[in-house]
């Protein structure tokens, strides 16, 4: 049957099993929009910025391991992808981007409304595509699928001439996606594995540091199991958090700049990391030529590029983590490591993550009274700053895919945007954007799509009138020079919640914050936010300052209490 | 340390700016890049000059193999492997010294491929010492202007066996 390029585009979506698009339209994307209109499979979500359309797709896709849809138009719809898709990039979350484009006559000639989007895009997506005949339209989309989803996850871009959404062609199911060029290692190397066993059975102070690669290949309960054969402790990345329970007796807390001091000493003392799904990041290792001088390391990860990158590895394994997990698992031996524990537990003892309580409404105190409101059980995106790190900090969570936020690139701004995709995603599920007054007011007319489609997300605004972690690092390392941070003059958020149709509250005081979270949590219909009113000058703590060694953390009491 | 590194690609547009950013992107620094068609029609070679430590080579390899475009790299550093380049010079002459830079190309084995009644242009093949030398001889003449392919390289058929193994 002969279809137009923009109805096989559609067709390809529905057979991959997409249900949710994000996208604005535009001129050139009209034939896009069109053939949506009959797709009874499909919903599309109209956002207010394309920047939304793609976090929303993010956080879809980071909800629910499956790929989120971001459509956009030509031009300055495309490049208003731009930051979500480098957000999602830098984060492997698979993703696939439609933009429409000028037709193909035309591309170069500086057309109304025409951007180079491919050459814009390509170091920020795993990889795209232009489409200049309906004869690759329907592959290209099977293969940017297959690209997204496998290996090291990411997004891809398509870019769709207006003229190929408007030709003619019959249309064809591609079965199957071969690319010769494109397989992925999945099986781990069985001599590297054996000799990965051997290191882990012989070695006194073993420490795990798994990342977000738990998280895409699905490999929560091979981690868990792997732990508890080897009885090692266990340190995560920012973006691992819920790949291991936060509860569990043998995690240490997160690592690097803002984790655990015991997680960071850990490493440092440690004869032996397996590092799994994780990439060796700056914010990590802290200062390279001070980092676990002592440790060998064994590095498994599905992207080789990841291994041997700022740190040397001896025992690489290139593959997929769950099934390298479950054989790694079935050659160790088990282990308690009663010594090794003695002295994380003492670490654990001597640098407890803490905060004081007097003076104004703290923000760990509020993020502390959701975890035990919510009993954990809730899906918790933040935009990024203090209040992530403290929402890292503090909140312990057990499921994988509960905790959402941008970690590589750091995107303001993000949260809102994908906690609205993560509610479209688990319609059941108890979801918040914790925030601060910086980052909420990046994407903040995404809000009208929660009220419109009746989302119930808890929003919650860390509100300290400042940009807090640059504030921060002013107070800390640039002597108190408080330049370009100040947003004391801002809207009245509970007000700006209301003009929205969403339900506003305002809380300053401790005693008000159990009373105000309970009465968010039984509103179904709509979003919520709570504008918390905190101390200003709160510090995100311990901090390992940038180019120190993880060792050289300053605490808490250090700054406090000093 | 100087790496010769021969990538297979897909032979279509974008592929060399997504080489090309690879690079730009990380900070590495190309010494000569050259593409060419290949026996096969689909498929380009690149032979791509590139400096600096090992770690950096290994990055650069790995990130080259991860291009979804990417057939094939080979590092031929570790490996024997023949390797030309061509130059064009163009030298200053005058009768006096017309026979002196003549001789010196011959010795090289270049050719005068252009004449006018003040230069030459010289072709020479061979490895970059090579012409760095001719170009150090022809030097004193007066280049007026010159451009250079960027090396390129193929395994040599006949492979001498790892050191390692035969010891």
């Amino acid at each position: 049957m002969k279809k137009k390029g923009a109805e096989i585009l559609v067709e390809c979506l529905e057979r991959e099993g997409i249900e949710i698009v994000w996208g604005i339209p535009g001129g050139q994307a009209i034939p896009i929009f069109d053939a949506l209109y009959d797709s009874k499979k499909i919903k599309l979500v109209l956002t207010k910025h394309e920047q939304g359309a793609a976090h929303m797709a993010d956080g879809f896709a980071r909800a629910t391991g499956r790929p989120g849809v971001c459509l956009a138009t030509s031009g300055p719809g495309a490049t208003n992808l731009v930051t979500g898709l480098a957000t999602a990039y830098m984060d492997s979350i698979p993703m696939i981007a439609i933009t429409a484009q000028v037709p193909t006559k035309i591309i170069g000639n500086d057309a109304f409304q025409e951007a180079d989007v491919i050459g814009i895009t390509r170091p920020i997506t795993k990889h795209n595509y232009l489409v200049k005949d309906i004869k690759d339209l329907a592959i290209t989309i099977r293969q940017a699928f297959h690209i997204a989803t496998t290996g090291r996850q990411g997004p891809v871009l398509i870019d769709l001439p207006s003229d190929i959404a408007k030709a003619e062609m019959d249309f064809v199911w591609p079965e199957e996606v071969v690319m010769k060029n494109y397989n992925p290692t999945y099986k781990g190397n069985i001599n590297q594995i054996k000799k990965a066993a051997e290191e882990i059975n012989t070695a006194k102070k073993p420490v795990i540091y798994a990342g977000g690669g738990i998280l895409s290949a699905g490999a929560s309960k091979e981690l868990k199991a792997f732990a508890e054969k080897t009885g090692a402790p266990v340190g995560l990345t920012l973006l691992g958090l819920g790949c291991f329970p936060g509860t569990h007796p043998q995690f240490m807390g997160m690592l690097g700049m803002h984790g655990s001091r015991t997680s960071n000493l850990a490493m440092h003392d440690s004869d032996l990391i397996v590092a799994v799904g994780a990439r060796f990041d700056d914010r990590v290792t802290g200062n390279l030529a001070h980092f676990a001088k002592k440790a060998k390391i064994v590095h498994i990860d599905i992207d080789p590029c990841s291994i041997s990158k700022s740190v040397r590895v001896d025992v690489p394994i290139v593959g997929d983590a769950k099934t390298i997990l479950t054989e790694l698992t079935k050659q160790c031996t088990l282990r308690k490591h009663p010594e090794w524990w003695a002295q994380i537990n003492e670490w654990q003892k001597a640098y407890p993550i803490l905060y004081n309580r007097k003076g104004a409404l703290k923000p760990q105190y509020v993020i502390e009274q959701i975890y035990e409101l919510t009993k954990g059980k809730a899906i918790i995106c933040t935009e990024v700053g203090q209040h992530q790190m403290w929402t890292a900090q503090f909140f312990k969570f057990d499921q994988p895919r509960t905790f959402i936020s941008s970690g590589g690139l750091g995107t303001m701004g993000f949260g809102l945007p994908a906690a609205i995709g993560a509610q479209f995603a688990k319609p059941g599920s108890l979801v918040f954007d914790i925030s601060g007054d910086g980052s909420f007011q990046m994407n903040v007319q995404e809000l009208i799509i929660a009220v419109e489609h009746k989302l119930p997300i808890k929003i919650i605004i860390l509100n300290n009138g400042c940009l807090g972690m640059v504030r921060q690092w002013q107070q800390l390392f640039w002597k108190k020079r408080y330049s370009g941070v100040d947003i004391s003059i801002q809207p009245d958020f509970v007000k700006l919640a209301e003009a929205y149709g969403a339900a506003g509250m305002r809380v300053s005081k401790e005693e008000e914050v159990k009373g105000a979270l309970e009465k968010i949590l039984k509103i179904n219909d709509r979003p919520a936010l709570i504008d918390f009113k905190v101390a200003r000058e709160e510090n995100v703590l311990p901090m390992v300052p940038a180019g120190a060694a993880i060792t050289e953390a300053i605490d808490y009491k250090d700054v406090e209490f000093a | 340390m100087k790496h010769t590194i021969s990538v297979l690609v897909e032979n279509k547009p974008g592929v060399l700016a997504r080489v090309a950013g690879l690079f730009s992107g990380r900070g590495f620094n190309i010494e000569s890049l050259t593409v060419g068609e290949t026996e096969d029609l689909a498929v380009s070679r690149m032979t791509i000059v590139v400096g600096g430590d090992d770690m950096i080579l290994e990055q650069v390899s790995k990130q080259l193999n991860k291009l979804i475009d990417t057939i094939k790299v080979i590092d031929m550093t570790d490996k024997q492997f023949i390797n030309r380049e061509l130059a064009l010079i163009k030298v200053s002459v005058n009768a006096g010294n017309r026979g002196e830079v003549m001789q010196v190309v011959n010795i090289f084995r270049g050719k005068i491929v252009d004449i006018s009644s003040k230069t030459f242009t010289v072709e020479v093949t061979g490895t970059d010492d090579k012409i760095n030398a001719l170009l150090e001889l022809l030097m004193p003449f007066g280049i007026k202007e010159m451009v250079r392919t960027g090396a390129v390289a193929l395994t040599r058929e006949w492979q001498k066996e790892d050191p390692k193994k035969t010891s």
